[in-house]
């Protein structure tokens, strides 16, 4: 069910592979070679390669991934390798995006190029190719058939918007049961593990933050005020992961309830991303509060990928659709789906 | 370093699924019947005559031995059977406690002949029980309680008096916590558990009306009351460890989430089949924290199943169960069109009556949530 040796070992490659500096460096725009060749090495990127049912190890990847904020498009290389795959191409080498990979985003074929609207593209200026759902078809564009306008998220991760895709770009049709919504839900998915990871790793950085830190006498961690932050905190750490850990095994195995449990593992982590870090900062005090301290690391991202491959409202509002079309006695039953 | 907490996911196996259908299929029934309405609080909701029917199908005590009247089945197949009840709103309350607290304690601690007397009784659904722990000073500090238990030919005399005592008017028994010997520097030590007769010369029960206008708690004195040795739970002295080892049990169930369960199927009822935005969003942002809640406490019980003592699980999923159920007449009311709240037999309005009106009970019955996040605190390693 649970994968804790490749769990443990995606842990300790990312621990052997990054520092504090890293982060730094990669919030300026430098590109983490070494991480990525380890990444590549360890055979992470190909972990949906035979389809859908690989969906726990990658959500256990991105888990540990998420935990020490790993600046790379791990989510967007297993997708697009995901997508190639199951649509007969082989995958261009290297680090690759996705497209469209928010809710509003569609890109069209108008007459012989692609136009449209990505407006959000993950790493685009850092992918060899970024690898496009359009009309039914698969789309791969080489970095130079590809325009961007910079841009990036809260946690300074590359977040590019397409501007033009060049004419004459390959393209197959897409494999059957493919499609921009089933992207988006499995980006969703994987978003939500990387929260998953990222938020008990912040829960460590607090517990021994409060630890350490003295004040009136005894440690801060000694306050009934603040013990009662830290429980609310982990309460919502464990909801996150229960749920991205549970819809990762109903994706995996195709089971009836993996239509509500993506959704629901999207909104749940997303709601606790943003409780996390507001008691992890408040945990911290002003130290938490500068760039000096790597809290951000975590938090940042936080409150970037719950906005990332629909926010909650975007998911929210689609399960309340399903639910309420189910009606009040199909409640129960969606909900005890196996 | 990784998390202090646990939640294996938890797969039902296809008895399981079995036992599902079969108890959907008897509430079908029941509600066809029009034998009760809906109402998925464990605590308030009760019928005799209901759990005289859930004990003839051998629904109470699922897991208990059959030698004592039990089904022989597993936790997992009680976690579905329970929940399915709770979801249907069923009036389980007069068998609740002693399926779920003192049958099992007795299967733990008891004598096998308070086995044998008492729970093929309890397993009919005709013998009820209830808890006597807290007393006028003693509420979340549980170990200073004083009512004592002295020593006397045959057994104990026992003085005091107990409160909250949900429906101790009701039931037959008490599982009475009281202290037989000294402190201790713990405080812990001295405790024990009687197995008290409510019908015994010297108990007077009075009724303690709630808030709602429903009288379900109770004041119980207790003067000089004589309870026989063999009523005497466990060890002398080992009520503390008695009371405790079970937290698990009673703490990460589904009745710590779907309390206001009624609310929010009376809210999609209201909501219509194509609900607008904001409704919708607000629906499927409820059904994320039930659907996870509930993988939460099934793996909390996975792990019950397998043996392990998830105490800071139990404790989470409590917290946030509560916090949930607490939350759901809240956007409800907000949320659901064209209420009508003059309307005594509207079915929303109903639902939201009862659950807001007993909303304050659910973060404080089985543990307060400052005592649950006391806990977590601990187990996170910050005391």
């Amino acid at each position: 069910m649970r994968d804790t040796i490749l769990y443990d070992s995606a842990m300790r490659l990312f621990a052997d592979h990054m520092s504090p500096r890293l982060l730094a460096a990669a919030g300026e725009g430098v590109w983490p070679a070494d991480l990525w060749g380890a990444v590549e090495a360890a055979g992470y990127l190909d972990v949906l390669a035979d389809g859908s049912e690989g969906m726990v190890e990658a959500a256990t990847i991105l888990r540990a991934a998420g935990h020490h904020a790993a600046p790379i498009p791990l989510v967007e290389t297993i997708l697009a390798r995901w997508l190639c795959h199951a649509c007969g191409v082989v995958p261009p080498a290297g680090a690759l995006t996705i497209a469209p990979v928010e809710p509003d985003d569609r890109i069209l074929l108008v007459g012989e190029t692609l136009g449209g609207r990505a407006g959000f593209v993950p790493w685009g200026r850092d992918a060899e190719a970024v690898v496009l759902i359009a009309e039914g078809r698969l789309y791969i564009a080489p970095r130079s058939r590809a325009g961007y306008e910079l841009g990036a998220n809260l946690a300074g991760e590359p977040r590019d918007a397409l501007q033009a895709v060049g004419e004459d770009v390959a393209s197959v049709p897409l494999a059957d049961a493919i499609d921009a919504e089933l992207l988006l839900r499995l980006g969703a998915l994987l978003r939500a593990a990387q929260m998953a990871g990222a938020m008990p790793a912040s829960l460590d950085l607090t517990v021994q933050y409060a630890n350490d830190r003295v004040q009136f006498g005894r440690p801060i961690g000694k306050f009934q005020a603040i013990q009662q932050q830290m429980a609310l905190l982990a309460e919502e750490a464990a909801a996150a992961l229960v749920a991205v850990e549970n819809a990762a095994i109903a994706v995996a195995e195709a089971r009836p309830s993996a239509g509500l449990a993506v959704p629901a593992a999207k909104i749940r982590a997303g709601e606790a991303a943003g409780r996390v870090a507001e008691i992890a900062h408040q945990v911290h005090g002003a130290i938490g509060f500068t760039e000096e301290h790597s809290l951000h690391y975590l938090t940042r991202r936080l409150w970037s990928w719950r906005d990332e491959f629909g926010h909650e409202g975007y998911w929210a509002s689609a399960l309340g659709r399903e639910i309420a079309a189910a009606g009040a006695d199909g409640l129960w039953p969606l909900i005890t789906a196996s | 370093m990784s998390a202090p907490f646990r939640f294996d996911p938890t797969d039902l196996p296809p008895e399981c699924e079995a036992l599902r259908s079969e108890v959907r299929g008897f509430i079908a029934a029941e509600l066809t019947a029009g034998l009760w309405s809906p109402n998925s609080d464990f605590g308030s909701h009760r019928s005799a005559a209901f759990s005289r029917r859930l004990g003839a199908r051998g629904w109470i005590g699922l897991t208990w031995p059959q030698r004592y009247g039990g089904g022989g089945r597993s936790a997992l197949e009680r976690y579905v059977l329970t929940e399915e009840l709770l979801a249907a709103g069923a009036p389980v309350g007069c068998h609740w406690i002693a399926d779920r607290q003192s049958g099992p304690l007795l299967l733990r601690f008891g004598s096998e002949a308070q086995r044998a007397e008492f729970l093929p009784g309890i397993a009919r659904g005709e013998v009820f029980f209830c808890i006597g722990m807290s007393e006028p000073d003693s509420g979340s500090d549980l170990a200073s309680i004083r009512t004592r238990a002295t020593p006397v030919e045959g057994g104990y005399e026992v003085t005091g008096a107990k409160v909250w005592t949900s429906y101790a008017h009701e039931s037959h028994y008490a599982i009475t916590l009281v202290r037989t010997g000294p402190a201790g520097s713990d405080r812990h030590s001295g405790l024990s558990q009687l197995i008290l007769d409510l019908k015994s010369p010297g108990v007077g029960v009075r009724p303690i009306v709630n808030l709602a206008g429903e009288h379900d708690f109770n004041e119980v004195v207790l003067d000089r009351v004589f309870v026989p040795s063999e009523r005497l739970v466990g060890q002398e002295g080992g009520g503390w460890h008695q009371v405790t080892s079970e937290l698990a049990f009673e703490r990460s169930g589904p009745e710590r989430f779907l309390s206001s369960h009624q609310a929010m199927c009376a809210f999609i009822g209201r909501a219509g089949r194509s609900p607008e935005r904001h409704i919708a969003e607000g629906l499927g942002r409820m059904a994320a924290q039930l659907w996870t809640l509930r993988r939460m406490s099934l793996s909390v019980a996975g792990m019950l199943q397998a043996g392990e003592t998830p105490n800071l699980e139990a404790a989470l999923v409590k917290d946030l169960g509560n916090a949930f159920e607490r939350s759901v007449p809240e956007q409800v009311r907000l949320l659901a069109p064209e209420r009508r709240r003059a309307a005594a037999d509207d079915g929303l309005e109903r639902a939201l009556a009862a659950t807001v009106l007993y909303a304050p009970s659910w973060t404080l019955r089985g543990g307060t949530r400052e005592i649950l996040r006391g806990i977590i605190a601990r187990g996170l390693g910050l005391r």
